[in-house]
């Protein structure tokens, strides 16, 4: 179920702003790879680069190769909306449905994309809450509105939303940057989990949280402001955080900037 | 004057100005309140006399001017097929407009064109889009005086206003609940039906809500296109029908006090008529959000 993804020579525009330059790196099949470096430095942008969203935004545009396995993701047969149902997306902030109660949430993907039976649904559904650690605090109101949930239980919420299409890659945007400590160990147990069947990228700012959950970290920055945000490195999280290849990776996890 | 630090008590001249604008805005609402108070008052008061089963049930044939009794059957069922017809033709395509300048046009040379039209729609005189349904739709295509004729020409005042009303509830929409929607493998058409529009809903609906209840009352271009008429007529394809408005407005022409009160139960029973429609609608957005099983 797991693939590995490869970039190559990636470039990223917002109109005619360039806002990462030159990425390539290799994302390990069931592991969990971190993205850590300074505000404004592309973390969001690459990761959106990676399942086709960055091109949602009017005059965003990419340059550069990314590989699932074998398929070119931005080969010109693709269809965008495939490559969306095969690499899911979880976002900094909570965003359920707010017509929707929390089962449709859930279901949400499934329904809007065919059709499903009921018995699977409810089976899936079920599955997925469970998935997300979620399931014993919503099973008795699953009809309620899912904005009607705490922030953690909303984000946890859209975990599942998200795994319920039963992706092949899981990319997470700061999914804990709302969230209390709670929530937030939550979350991480739960990515501990789902890297056995998914490859997951998650973007942090929290060192120690890099740190508990990730196999492979890769640090950005952005040489000034203005300035195209690239990979200085990417290696074992061990290795990234006890003796980095390059200076500014050190300076940056010892909080001596950014 | 010297700056004063640290946590202090509200001064008394910011206790009195709040007082003084606090003042200003209960004054302002009264004021805004008194017309429509007072309009519905003196409806009601006056359009109670008649409110009787033969209004509902009669038309207005072989009944003069001096005579009593008669109905407004006639004008009740034309206003309501008309608003109707007008509807089923404005409200779509006003959605649809409303979806491709929000969704698709994307500020491109074709939707800053339409949205410049939409704007001269607004503020097209009712007159003017009887006038041109007269013109077009009667002498050039040589059809009847019809309901449908009226609706045309309401649909022409409708369109812009619901185009408008859905084209803000739409911007409304957080662009993260479309990412939401594209992240899970949804479809661009379908985020937009399954996810926008319904998140869009209740205020499309209160939007759509306020253009009928605009057009409900429009008098000028059914004068025009649908014409005038004493029978019933439930037809809105062949001949002259009624509507509320020109029953009102023919009743209060005439110089009898049986045909103000005619006109004044008229008037009562528009005024119904939308705030019904409006209640309707409002319990079918509630109907379908959520919030009903909160
Ligand atoms: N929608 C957008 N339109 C134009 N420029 C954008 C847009 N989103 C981001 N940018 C620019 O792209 C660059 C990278 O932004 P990005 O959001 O990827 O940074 P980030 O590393 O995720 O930062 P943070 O850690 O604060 O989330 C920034 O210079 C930003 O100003
Ligand atoms: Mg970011």
């Amino acid at each position: 179920m797991a693939k590995q993804i490869e970039v190559a020579g990636l470039d990223a525009y917002y109109g005619s702003h360039k806002a990462i330059e030159g990425i390539s790196m290799t994302i390990e099949p069931r592991s969990v790879t971190a993205f850590i470096g300074p505000s404004g430095c592309g973390k969001s942008t690459f990761l959106r680069t990676l399942n086709r969203m960055h091109e949602v935004i009017p005059g965003a545009r990419v340059e550069g190769k990314v590989r699932l396995e074998d398929q070119d993701l931005y080969g010109p047969e693709i269809d965008p909306v495939s490559v969306r149902r095969t690499i899911g997306m979880v976002f900094q902030r909570p965003n359920p449905f707010p017509t929707m109660s929390i089962y449709d949430n859930v279901a949400a993907g499934l329904r809007l994309n065919g059709r499903v039976s009921r018995s699977q649904l409810d089976g899936i559904v079920e599955d997925s809450l469970k998935g997300a650690n979620l399931w014993n605090e919503v099973k008795d109101r699953l009809a309620r509105p899912g904005a009607g949930l705490s922030g953690g239980q909303q984000q946890r919420l859209c975990i599942a939303r998200a795994i319920a299409v039963r992706p092949q890659v899981l990319l997470m945007d700061e999914p804990c940057s709302a969230l209390d400590p709670i929530s937030t160990l939550a979350i991480e147990d739960l990515i501990s989990k789902l890297k056995q069947d998914y490859t997951i990228v998650i973007v942090t700012h929290n060192m120690q949280q890099a740190a508990r959950v990730s196999d492979r970290t890769a640090f950005f920055n952005l040489a000034a402001q203005g300035q195209p945000g690239k990979l200085v490195e990417m290696d074992e999280t061990s290795k990234i955080f006890t003796n980095p290849a390059e200076k500014a990776t050190e300076d940056y996890i010892t909080g001596r900037f950014g | 004057m010297t700056v004063q630090t640290g946590i202090q008590p509200i001064s008394a001249t910011r206790r009195a100005k709040d007082r003084l604008v606090q003042a200003l805005v209960y004054l302002a609402f009264a004021l805004a309140v008194i017309p429509l108070v007072s309009v519905l008052w003196l409806v009601v008061k006056n359009g109670a006399g008649r409110f009787d089963m033969e209004f509902f049930t009669h038309s207005m044939r072989n009944i003069g001017a001096r005579d009593a009794g008669g109905g407004a059957y006639h004008a009740i069922i034309g206003t309501l097929e008309q608003v109707l017809l007008a509807s089923l033709i404005a409200v779509p395509i006003g959605l649809l407009t409303a979806v491709y300048l929000v969704e698709y046009g994307e500020g491109g040379r074709l939707s800053r064109i339409i949205s410049f039209f939409v704007d001269v729609m607004t503020g097209v005189p009712s007159v003017v889009s009887g006038l041109f349904v007269l013109a077009f739709w009667i002498l050039v295509l040589g059809m009847s005086f019809s309901g449908f004729a009226g609706a045309l020409a309401l649909s022409i005042l409708m369109m812009p206003v619901v185009v408008r009303a859905t084209e803000e509830m739409l911007r409304l929409v957080p662009r993260e609940l479309r990412e939401a929607s594209y992240a899970l493998g949804v479809p661009k058409w379908r985020t937009i039906v399954k996810v926008v529009l319904p998140t869009a809903l209740p205020g499309i609906v209160t939007g759509v809500m306020l253009a009928v209840a605009r057009v409900a009352g429009e008098t000028a271009p059914l004068l025009l296109t649908v014409f005038v008429t004493d029978s019933i007529n439930n037809d809105p394809f062949n001949g002259p029908q009624m509507g509320l408005p020109l029953y009102v407005f023919n009743q209060t022409i005439l110089p009898t006090d049986v045909a103000v009160d005619r006109a004044w139960t008229g008037a009562l029973t528009l005024i119904l008529i939308v705030m019904l429609l409006n209640l309707v609608a409002r319990l079918i957005t509630w109907w379908r959000s959520p919030a009903r099983r909160r």
